[in-house]
């Protein structure tokens, strides 16, 4: 029957074309799904994983064991729920005032330089962050100018390198982050702002009472899709920043598992924590889809 | 806001210029930085005197790079890869979107390898697998390492996929009357009219794959073959001034020098400054995926 209507209608000409594509997923993106067994296995790279022995949740029970991992597990929370909050607030205040401009010209200037950092890799802005926050870094001079004598080790030290991993990555995002909240805003419709203009509402006043209201299902919607990125602290940024004093506050999952499986060279451990990290992530982006879908219409396609 | 009376310049529209000015300010501020550094005397840089402006001029560390071999060597890599990475991307992603914007009356198997495209985006075999599956198939060490694995990007199909889907269905109605087969089709009808998101899921391309620097470090192990954003984080790691005091920073400088190491920054940026201000115009498809009903 579904081959009859597929002759029919050149299909065969559709599955041809899917060829090369699903063939490159199938290679770098399912082949390695079936590598999660390794998580279950005690891995020998002389049988590779497709035939090393099984030994059950031996590794699971390493893991969950293991100070370390709750430790990580702990930070990878605290810095991405921090990120997700942050990265919200400052990109919608940033849409409000922004909005407010009332030249064309230089709302896009604007708009167009500060997501200039979006599009700059981690290992850069780590180069040039390590340098503004070094001893005798740009930071540093302002404080002495300020009177603080004693140079601030900002990445070396366990305070404050959460606090800077926040704001720098709030930095780089906001800009490009508050282009939908912009979008938006320019769907509101002029009419209203024209009738509180009428009942002599001030600038602020239509802020409040006609901007925000009229963003409230965007925020809602991207709130609601965030939330599959509760353990997702952002490898690149941490991974270009941290150095073994800051691992205490500054590992996550990703570096963890990095770390496990590269530098130590335990694969299925750091299988084992990947693992973990994809099932609960997965779970947590069906939710937030499933929300999203039901309180927003929000389809992927 | 509206047009219909003329509205002067209020406080309100002062402070607001003034609060953007510095937004704009903090977002280029740090690259500032950098260029002012990289254009600043080694001694002045080192003492950190240089803010935003250069302090006692000069080119000495762009010509330094010249002499740096392995910056070219790298540079040359990562050009490559961008070419390969962007040209096989396009083909590839075409060919994916097209069937898959179909309908299901024309393309029955439409939704399950939707489904399957969406699950592979959602969901990953973490790191290791993935390291191990490229090393079996021999690719370690190799350029297509660094270019294969990231071809097929989920994401920028997607929203090619949204954009055919807007192409008016007389079109391919009339195309399929006139006996056009799907591959007519789409290299006569929908390839001519998505040329601006195809250049623009290209230019993202570009973007990110000049930036990657994971795979090089994972997989590349010849630095005739290190690509530039790997060979820059090899830099920076070396010196590392978040746990070092002033002096030990000056010690190390002199190995590797503050202002030669900002020029190779600056160096890196031109390409991704000069093509990002192109990206704007389907962001919102992108960001949104799909379609949201207000």
């Amino acid at each position: 029957m579904l081959w009859k209507q597929m002759r029919q209608s050149g299909g065969y000409h559709y599955l041809l074309m899917l060829v090369p594509g699903i063939a490159l997923l199938a290679i770098f993106s399912i082949v390695p799904m079936f590598g999660l067994m390794m998580a279950f296995q005690d891995y020998n790279p002389g049988k590779g994983m497709w035939h090393s022995p099984f030994v059950g949740f031996r590794n699971f029970s390493y893991v969950f064991n293991n100070d370390t991992s709750w430790l990580v597990l702990k930070n990878t929370l605290i810095i991405a729920i921090s990120k997700m909050v942050f990265g919200m607030v400052v990109p919608i205040l940033f849409a409000l005032l922004l909005n407010e401009v009332r030249l064309m010209l230089f709302k896009r200037f604007v708009q167009t330089v500060v997501y200039l950092p979006h599009f700059l890799s981690w290992v850069i802005i780590a180069g040039i962050l390590k340098d503004i926050l070094s001893a005798n870094g740009l930071v540093n001079l302002f404080l002495m100018k300020l009177g603080v004598h004693d140079p601030v080790l900002f990445l070396g030290s366990n305070v404050w390198f959460r606090p800077i991993l926040v704001g720098t990555d709030v930095w780089k995002e906001f800009g490009f982050a508050a282009i939908v909240y912009l979008a938006a805003l320019t769907n509101i419709n002029p009419s209203l702002y024209e009738a509180a203009e009428m009942d002599g509402a001030t600038r602020l006043q239509k802020i409040r009472y006609i901007s925000l209201p009229g963003i409230t299902t965007t925020v809602v919607l991207l709130a609601t899709l965030s939330l599959q990125g509760v353990l997702n602290a952002g490898f690149d940024q941490v991974f270009n920043l941290y150095n073994p004093v800051v691992q205490p506050t500054g590992d996550i999952l990703d570096t963890y598992v990095y770390r496990v499986g590269f530098e130590q060279v335990n694969y299925e451990l750091a299988t084992a924590v990947g693992l973990f990290k994809s099932a609960v992530s997965f779970v947590l982006i069906i939710v937030a889809y499933k929300l999203a879908s039901r309180y927003a219409g929000y389809r992927i396609f | 806001m509206t047009a219909l009376t003329y509205k002067k310049f209020s406080l309100f529209d002062a402070v607001v210029t003034v609060l953007m000015l510095v937004v704009m300010l903090l977002s280029i501020g740090p690259m500032l930085h950098t260029l002012a550094v990289s254009l600043s005397s080694q001694a002045k840089a080192e003492a950190g005197l240089v803010s935003f402006w250069p302090r006692g001029l000069t080119y000495e560390s762009y010509h330094s790079i010249l002499k740096d071999s392995q910056f070219f060597r790298s540079s040359w890599v990562s050009v490559q890869r961008v070419l390969w990475t962007t040209g096989l991307s396009f083909i590839v992603t075409l060919l994916l979107a097209f069937p898959l914007s179909r309908e299901t009356r024309q393309f029955p198997l439409r939704n399950p390898f939707m489904w399957l495209l969406v699950f592979c985006m959602l969901f990953n075999g973490g790191l290791v697998p993935f390291y191990i599956v490229v090393n079996d198939l021999g690719l370690y060490d190799k350029m297509a390492a660094l270019v294969l694995p990231s071809v097929v990007n989920v994401f920028n199909t997607i929203l090619v996929i949204n954009f055919f889907r807007g192409v008016p269905k007389e079109l391919h109605e009339s195309a399929s009357i006139d006996g056009a087969n799907p591959w007519q089709q789409l290299f006569r009808i929908y390839l001519p009219l998505s040329l601006p998101v195809l250049a623009t899921v290209s230019l993202f391309v570009i973007v990110t794959t000049w930036n990657e620097y994971l795979h090089g470090l994972i997989f590349i192990r010849d630095p005739e073959k290190m690509p530039l954003q790997t060979y820059l984080q090899s830099i920076f790691i070396k010196i590392d001034p978040s746990h070092m005091t002033s002096e030990e920073i000056i010690e190390a400088s002199k190995v590797s020098n503050t202002t030669l190491n900002a020029a190779k920054i600056i160096v890196s940026l031109v390409p991704i400054v000069a093509i990002y201000p192109f990206l704007q115009r389907y962001f919102i498809h992108g960001i949104m995926l799909g379609s949201v009903k207000e």
